[in-house]
């Protein structure tokens, strides 16, 4: 720890802030200070308000009421990233670097040095240089960003902060996509930045990570603030408690035994794809199966070379006992299988078409009358499609893109389910939904699973999965790793085999 | 967790919607009232028949554009392909005198292979687009000057001229009326007609929209992204085929500068009449009045003095800017309500 006195002044506060998307609360008057020179960890659930919090810390989003203070002072920060020029630099997840430029490029995009008029190309690259020396990097200033691993990515974005005399960083999920040995080298890095007064603010799942990098911890909880603690006061218990706090049982439904005597629906042998190697499973009749595992752990490879996304580069998969080579996306749902993607904007659904045409987009050969579509039918199935989802827009016409996010999951899982299908694979069911909808998606897939669906749960999110899954299979890049059932469903053995620390011999 | 929440709900787009729809007509309906108050005589029945006659071609290829570009793609090679198919047709039909005489058979002939070579054509520019993987714009501006060539090496750097026989045989498909309407002008209605239930009434055309505003979407939703931006271009090369159909009558020839800018009128029919550039909305309707808007402007300086008939190009691009002016100051104003 610092014994520095500045580290009792606070650099960046947020006193009683609270937001709102349209309806939406996000947030309920939470408060978080951040000091010059300390590691400040933010943890809670998905859905907790954490980004939302960074980004208004950063000044991406305006808080709907409440303060930020810098240095003490009120201010409001100005929008879209320029809050950079006061020091305070937010990292995305999803990296913000141009991809066809040079690393030296990047770090130096709209502040280049020049000398008469024209680009100082020397005296960048040696600044580049050093920087990179700097903090153990080894690639060279006129690496093109789009050649570089998603760590080093990352360590680029590090560099462009420094660069920019960074005083408040802030992270969103940072370790979240990085190997154990680049982890290290990333921490390496933040202390390094520490020691120089920077105020360091992150976001991990990875509760040891933040119990082993922080000073202090601030926990969300559904949008309230339950506490910032110093890190040496909490153990890793103490804090998941913090995070869940509420009574599980009341967020999924009770569940059913899953009938172990059930007809295989669906068989894997030794499926390959694309960083993916010998992948064994079989899924049952009327079964939630949960896949758990790391970002990039290669889950959604698995299923989307078996619904025809992807190429299969080897192995077999058997539906129904038979073996199969689905040559479209069309065969695979005609075959009663259906995959609802994580990526709502980008693959699922149509963002500026109103609910009608995203509902039966997935099977509309159903609504093909004679030559033409029969819209009436289209509109009944709408009706009903809102009535079994609870699909709440205030307006029929309204455009997908203008709706909620719990709305347009709800929308998306109906979109899938108008095909009927047998099999459903539904790949982060909650992701950036709220725990009102949560509920309801999860009563709906226990439903499902009663009614004889098999349904395939990937989740990131481990409570989803302990809470809905008879049965959890573990990746750990590109491989099953081991797999749960019953009572031993627990976070602590989903870890070990997330993590590596241990491993099943193939089923 | 990268997804914390939606923007802002916007409101109001009724209104939006209205104007953008109801634009291009009342854009029409004042040129014909200018025409009409330049000069009287632009409302006779000659001059309208007349109007309507020229403007089936741009209208006939802008409807298959409509399907391209609706579909997210681009047609450059449009012209060129007319220009090219008219003079194969003109070399078949003549090769055939000989055999099957210079009757409706050599005609029907003529016809036939058109329409074999747009569709074939249109084939080739989707095929190296989606299963090529290249840009379309890419792909149709190579397959543009690949057709222009050959009509010139075809012509031999002259003009092919067709049988004067045959003419006499074909010259009714652009001469004769049909219950008071020039032939072309059918045909244009038929491909409308055709072309409207097509994008608005079948899955095809669900597929074409969902493709141009979302590829992704599209793949994840069980639709064959490249068997159906395929099919786009094969209606566009049929459309392409049938006007030259009924192009070749006029003159009876066809030299390198047949079907010269064709591509851009059409993309500019298209473009006024409402359909999106970047994909994922398409009207047909518009796309009949952006065609009749074209042609109307060029048939009001061929009636006045006012300004010099040389200036044709200059008010068309005006009208094509103007068009899309007004369609970004729509968006502009739902961006201010939503901040």
């Amino acid at each position: 720890m610092l014994d520095d006195l500045s580290e009792n002044q606070s650099l960046l506060q947020a006193d009683c802030i609270s937001k709102s998307f349209g309806s939406v609360p996000v947030l309920f008057s939470v408060n978080m200070e951040v000091h010059p020179g300390e590691v400040h960890a933010l943890i809670g659930e998905n859905g907790a308000g954490k980004s939302t919090l960074m980004k208004i810390l950063s000044g991406f989003h305006s808080p709907s009421s409440g303060r930020i203070l810098f240095e003490g002072q009120e201010i409001s920060l100005p929008p879209n990233g320029e809050a950079e020029m006061m020091g305070i630099v937010l990292i995305h997840q999803e990296l913000n670097l141009a991809e066809q430029m040079t690393v030296e490029e990047n770090i130096f995009l709209g502040r280049e040095l020049t000398k008469n008029g024209v680009l100082d190309r020397l005296a960048m690259q040696s600044i580049v240089k050093e920087y990179l020396q700097d903090i153990g990097l080894n690639i060279s200033p006129s690496a093109r960003i789009s050649d570089l691993s998603i760590a080093e990515k990352q360590m680029v974005e590090i560099v462009k902060a420094i660069s920019r005399n960074a005083r408040v960083l802030i992270m969103d999920e940072p370790t979240a996509v990085l190997t154990e040995a680049e982890t290290e080298i990333f921490f390496r890095q933040v202390l390094k930045l520490k020691e120089k007064g920077v105020a360091i603010v992150f976001v991990s799942h990875k509760l040891t990570e933040v119990k082993k990098i922080s000073d202090r911890i601030t926990i969300l909880r559904d949008g309230q603030w339950i506490g910032t603690k110093d890190a040496g006061d909490v153990s890793l218990d103490a804090m998941a408690q913090m995070m869940v706090g509420r009574e599980l049982s009341d967020l999924y439904p009770p569940m059913r035994e899953a009938d172990v005597d059930a007809d295989v629906v669906l068989e894997l042998k030794n499926l390959s794809t694309d960083g993916v190697r010998g992948v064994n499973f079989q899924l049952r009749k009327g079964e939630i199966l949960g896949f758990s595992g790391l970002i990039g752990a290669g889950r959604t490879s698995v299923f989307e070379a078996i619904c025809a996304l992807r190429p299969i580069t080897g192995g077999q998969v058997f539906v129904d006992g038979r073996e199969t080579h689905f040559a479209s996306v069309a065969a695979v749902r005609d075959a009663g299988i259906a995959y609802l993607t994580k990526d709502r904007k980008a693959k699922g659904l149509l963002l500026d078409k109103k609910m009608r045409p995203n509902l039966t987009l997935f099977s509309l050969p159903k609504f093909i009358k004679k030559f033409g579509l029969d819209t009436r039918a289209e509109d009944k199935a709408l009706e009903r499609a809102v009535r079994r989802f609870d699909i709440r827009a205030r307006d029929p016409d309204i455009t997908v893109g203008d709706m909620s996010g719990g709305n347009q999951q709800k929308l998306l899982l109906a979109k899938v389910m108008e095909s009927e299908p047998r099999i459903v694979i539904i790949d982060e069911p909650t992701r950036g939904i709220d725990v009102g909808t949560k509920q309801q998606v999860y009563h709906f897939i226990t439903a499902l699973a009663a009614e004889g669906v098999s349904v395939v749960v990937i989740s990131s999110e481990m409570p989803e999965i302990i809470g809905v899954c008879h049965r959890v299979v573990v990746m750990r890049e590109g491989q099953i790793t081991g797999s749960l059932t019953g009572d031993d469903i627990t976070e602590n053995e989903i870890v070990r085999y997330a993590a590596g620390l241990k491993r099943e011999g193939a089923q | 967790m990268t997804v914390s929440a939606t923007n802002p709900l916007t409101r109001g787009k009724q209104m939006k919607f209205d104007v953008k729809t109801a634009g291009p007509a009342i854009a029409l309906i004042l040129l014909c009232i200018i025409g009409f108050s330049l000069n009287p005589a632009f409302l006779s029945e000659g001059n309208l028949s007349n109007l309507l006659t020229r403007s089936a071609f741009i209208g006939i290829i802008a409807i298959g554009a409509t399907f391209v570009i609706t579909a997210g793609g681009i047609d450059l090679s449009v012209g060129s392909m007319a220009a090219a198919i008219a003079g194969v047709m003109i070399i078949i039909m003549n090769s055939a005198v000989e055999t099957l005489g210079t009757g409706v058979a050599t005609v029907l002939l003529g016809c036939g292979c058109s329409i074999l070579l747009g569709i074939g054509a249109g084939w080739i520019n989707g095929v190296l687009t989606t299963k090529g993987k290249i840009e379309a714009f890419i792909v149709t501006l190579g397959t543009m000057g690949i057709y222009r060539s050959l009509v010139t090496y075809f012509a031999d750097g002259g003009t092919l001229s067709l049988d004067f026989a045959i003419r006499g045989t074909y010259r009714p498909v652009y001469y004769d009326s049909f219950f008071g309407l020039p032939i072309p002008v059918w045909v244009f209605i038929v491909v409308s007609i055709v072309g409207w239930f097509l994008l608005n009434r079948t899955a095809f055309g669900r597929y074409c929209t969902a493709i141009g505003s979302n590829e992704g979407v599209a793949k994840y939703s069980a639709i064959k992204v490249d068997s159906v931006k395929t099919m786009t271009y094969m209606i566009q090369g049929l459309c392409v085929s049938l006007a030259t159909i009924i192009y070749v009558p006029r003159l009876g020839s066809a030299s390198s500068s047949t079907g010269v800018l064709w591509e851009l009128e059409a993309i500019a029919a298209v473009i006024i009449g409402g359909t999106v550039l970047k994909g994922g909305y398409g009207r047909i309707g518009g796309t009949i009045l952006g065609a009749l808007i074209l042609t109307t402007i060029g048939n009001i300086l061929n009636f006045t003095d006012l300004i010099s008939n040389y200036l044709n190009g200059t008010m068309q691009g005006l009208i094509i800017i103007i068009a899309v002016w007004l369609q970004r100051g729509d968006w502009g104003k739902a961006k201010a309500k939503q901040a």
